[in-house]
């Protein structure tokens, strides 16, 4: 018994750092070991899988020593794995046997299939939100009065990467101009672009050296947006991009906004664009909207015949998330806010989202 | 739209200009309003009832018109002309016997008489935020506003307040301290009366004793306090903020009792219920919900598509107003169910007679009759 053990015990310190294949092989001779040891009578077998019979309220997690109990734990998983084959090829056969009346093909759970339906939205035929939309801030740009025009900025003294930033992002957005922030309240900055008839204001809030924050704020009386701006792609940064984009209006996608606060993202979002695009660019900027993050992108597409196209990434891309929604020009200390973020009472579901 | 109305126990005026009731014990909202013409200066400022027995809403618009809608008949019955929207919306709508007050925000706070045009005109200071009549002593209006402090009218006395407030004491870098009162409320039973201000303080003042500055004040979060209600249960207030932060304050000490979770947007409307520990809340986030003050859970949460500005509760209790309508096929059931109530309700009303009784004795012997009733 001794010897027995000793050879296991200096096996296994030979064998410490050799793969999973060895120590497998080492298993078979440890079991009867510590089967002889644990019950007594029990009919050793060759298979340690099936032959190993332990106490019923054994786990892989009572044993000790880390190695063998990693090596009892992969067994457990590649017993589960075949167990899952099985299952499959089972389920196979049984669907070939059946034919046409086989059941239709489950559809497996995602977050977006289980999300909580949410009361508020929007029904394109409801003739309240209509209206409501139809005579909100955005009636003027979505009744073709006016024309939108761009005012970029940055918090005070932006380092390197946001200032390409913003560079890149005025040349994505048409009658878009960056200017520098120079310490200047931004409450004394809106009034004068009211009065130069911008009709958007985008201040992008740096931390660190990289862009955080985004102010997105529509002029005359508009609702101003705070986003938390994240995964900041600049131009050379992106693989297999194509040239600069040009100065052609490109076109909008708003995919996904669909509750009644969605809606009025989706305005703010589409109202910095000009009306209409132009074909002849073959430009089109994105706004997907996915559990609550809204991804942008840029995209120059080209049509090789009726059904494929080809597309190339150019131009930034960044993701946003709404923090909060204010009514009202940027007013964070005295403004109403129509909508803002609180994370302990709305992110308390996996499921529930709110654009 | 008659039987429609009759049941909404909840009224509420939105930015669109379309009046809400919605009733709880059905768990429907309707919209009262003609669709063909609505327009944004119907936006609703303002409501309040039209007469004691609450079977009149008056609606102030921005334009200037006050609509009258009886909750009987379901439409709105009179339109008048109370004002131009020049001189700013409406802060404050109130009823005394035959005669309607209004009050803008130049501060042009106007009595109407029924059928007659003429008014009487009190100018009460610049940038009103609200106007607020004294539930128990209806003559007499307080106003408060941005650089305009509370000042209490007495419309039988036009020509100057009975009381004006005077500003705190400068802080403690030596600087006076803002005035913008944006809400008011009269504490029952007594004179005191309770503000809220955009610099996030409630303040009570008493008219009874000679000190003009706040008896009590106590500051709230961060955001301007927007909105603010007196609950049936006296010593506390319901206030709310432009972050949708509601609390229920002690006005004994000043501190937070709680906070009421669930709002996303900014505080417009807020009452409490005239008997029931109710509250119901309206804002920019276009739900109206309704919170129990006992242990601050979300009872009702309704979804009424546009930005709410003002709400109106009726003193009637929300649950069991549904006894009153029935159909047929619910009339036959409730009766056979009722049958049964009542068969079970005489035994009990035996005991608590019988308990009755006991406590009567209990209070002339001594301790040991009172563990019995205890029971």
């Amino acid at each position: 018994m001794d010897s027995t053990e000793s050879t296991t015990s200096e096996s296994v310190a030979k064998k410490k750092g050799k793969t999973k294949k060895l120590k497998r092989n080492v298993k078979p001779v440890k079991d009867p070991v510590q089967e002889m040891d644990q019950a007594e009578g029990e009919a050793t077998e060759t298979k340690p899988v099936s032959g190993v019979c332990f106490p019923p309220t054994f786990s892989v997690s009572e044993i000790k020593n880390k190695q063998r109990r990693h090596a009892m734990f992969l067994k457990f998983k590649e017993e589960k794995r075949k167990q899952k084959l099985e299952l499959k090829k089972k389920k196979k056969k049984e669907r070939k046997a059946l034919g046409d009346e086989a059941p239709p093909k489950e559809v497996p759970k995602t977050i977006e299939n289980q999300r909580i339906y949410d009361e508020t939205t929007v029904n394109p035929e409801d003739e309240e939100v209509a209206f409501d939309e139809g005579t909100d801030e955005f009636s003027a740009y979505f009744n073709r009065l006016t024309n939108p025009k761009v005012l970029i900025t940055t918090s005070d003294r932006p380092r390197g990467r946001t200032v390409r930033f913003c560079e890149q992002m005025a040349t994505v957005i048409p009658h878009a101009h960056v200017y520098y922030r120079r310490g200047l309240a931004l409450k004394r900055v809106i009034p004068q672009c009211i009065s130069r008839d911008f009709t958007y204001l985008i201040v992008v809030n740096e931390d660190r050296k990289v862009p955080n924050g985004l102010v997105l704020c529509h002029l005359p009386d508009g609702p101003t947006a705070h986003f938390k701006l994240s995964s900041v792609r600049l131009r050379k940064e992106m693989k297999r991009r194509g040239k600069e984009p040009t100065e052609h209006v490109p076109e909008v996608i708003l995919n996904n906004f669909t509750t009644r606060l969605g809606h009025s993202i989706g305005r703010l979002f589409a109202a910095l664009f000009p009306h209409d695009p132009q074909f002849v660019g073959r430009q089109v900027a994105t706004f997907h909207n996915q559990r609550d993050f809204i991804f942008f992108r840029f995209h120059r597409y080209i049509f090789k015949n009726e059904k494929k196209v080809g597309i190339q990434e150019l131009g930034p891309r960044f993701t946003l998330k709404l923090r909060s929604l204010q009514k009202g020009t940027f007013d964070s200390k005295f403004g109403e806010y129509e909508w803002v973020h609180k994370r302990h009472e709305m992110d308390s579901s996996r499921r529930k989202f709110h654009l | 739209m008659a039987d429609k109305s009759q049941i909404c126990s909840i009224w509420l005026g939105s930015e669109t200009g379309i009046l809400k009731g919605v009733s709880l014990t059905k768990k429907q909202a309707f919209n009262f309003c003609e669709m063909s013409c609505l327009s944004r200066d119907q936006e609703v400022c303002v409501m309040a009832w039209g007469d004691p027995h609450e079977s009149e809403v008056l609606l102030g618009s921005v334009n200037g018109t006050v609509k009258t809608f009886s909750t009987d008949k379901g439409i709105f019955t009179a339109t008048r002309e109370c004002g131009d929207p020049s001189q700013g919306r409406f802060t404050g709508l109130a009823v005394t016997d035959s005669s309607m007050i209004t009050c803008v925000e130049s501060g042009l706070l106007k009595v109407w008489k029924e059928g007659s045009t003429e008014t009487v005109e009190v100018n009460v200071g610049n940038g009103i935020c609200r106007m607020r009549q004294n539930p128990s002593q209806r003559h007499r209006v307080a106003t408060g506003g941005k650089e305009n402090p509370l000042k209490v009218w007495d419309l039988e006395r036009p020509d100057k307040p009975i009381f004006t407030a005077k500003n705190v004491a400068h802080d403690w870098l030596d600087m006076r301290v803002p005035v913008w009162v944006r809400d008011i409320g009269f504490i029952p039973d007594s004179d005191k009366i309770v503000t809220c201000t955009g610099h996030h303080q409630v303040r009570v003042y008493d008219p009874s004793t000679p000190q003009r500055r706040p008896v009590l004040e106590a500051q709230f979060g961060e955001y301007p306090l927007t909105a603010l209600s007196l609950p049936a249960s006296q010593g506390t207030v319901v206030v709310g903020n432009t972050h949708g932060e509601l609390a229920m304050l002690d006005l004994r000490k000043g501190l937070v009792r709680g906070c009421l979770k669930g709002l996303a947007g900014a505080v417009r409307g807020l009452q409490c219920h005239p008997s029931l520990p109710l509250v119901a809340s309206c804002g920019l986030d276009r739900f109206l919900r309704v919170h129990s003050l006992e242990d601050r859970s979300l009872q009702h949460k309704v979804y009424l598509k546009s930005r709410l500005n003002c709400v109106l509760l009726s003193s009637r209790e929300l649950e069991s107003s549904s006894a009153d309508l029935s159909g047929d096929v619910e009339e036959v059931k409730a009766e056979e169910d009722v049958d049964e109530v009542w068969d079970t309700m005489e035994t009990v009303t035996e005991k608590a007679k019988k308990r009755a009784v006991q406590k009567d004795e209990a209070t002339v012997t001594g301790k040991k009759k009172r563990k019995l009733v205890k029971k």
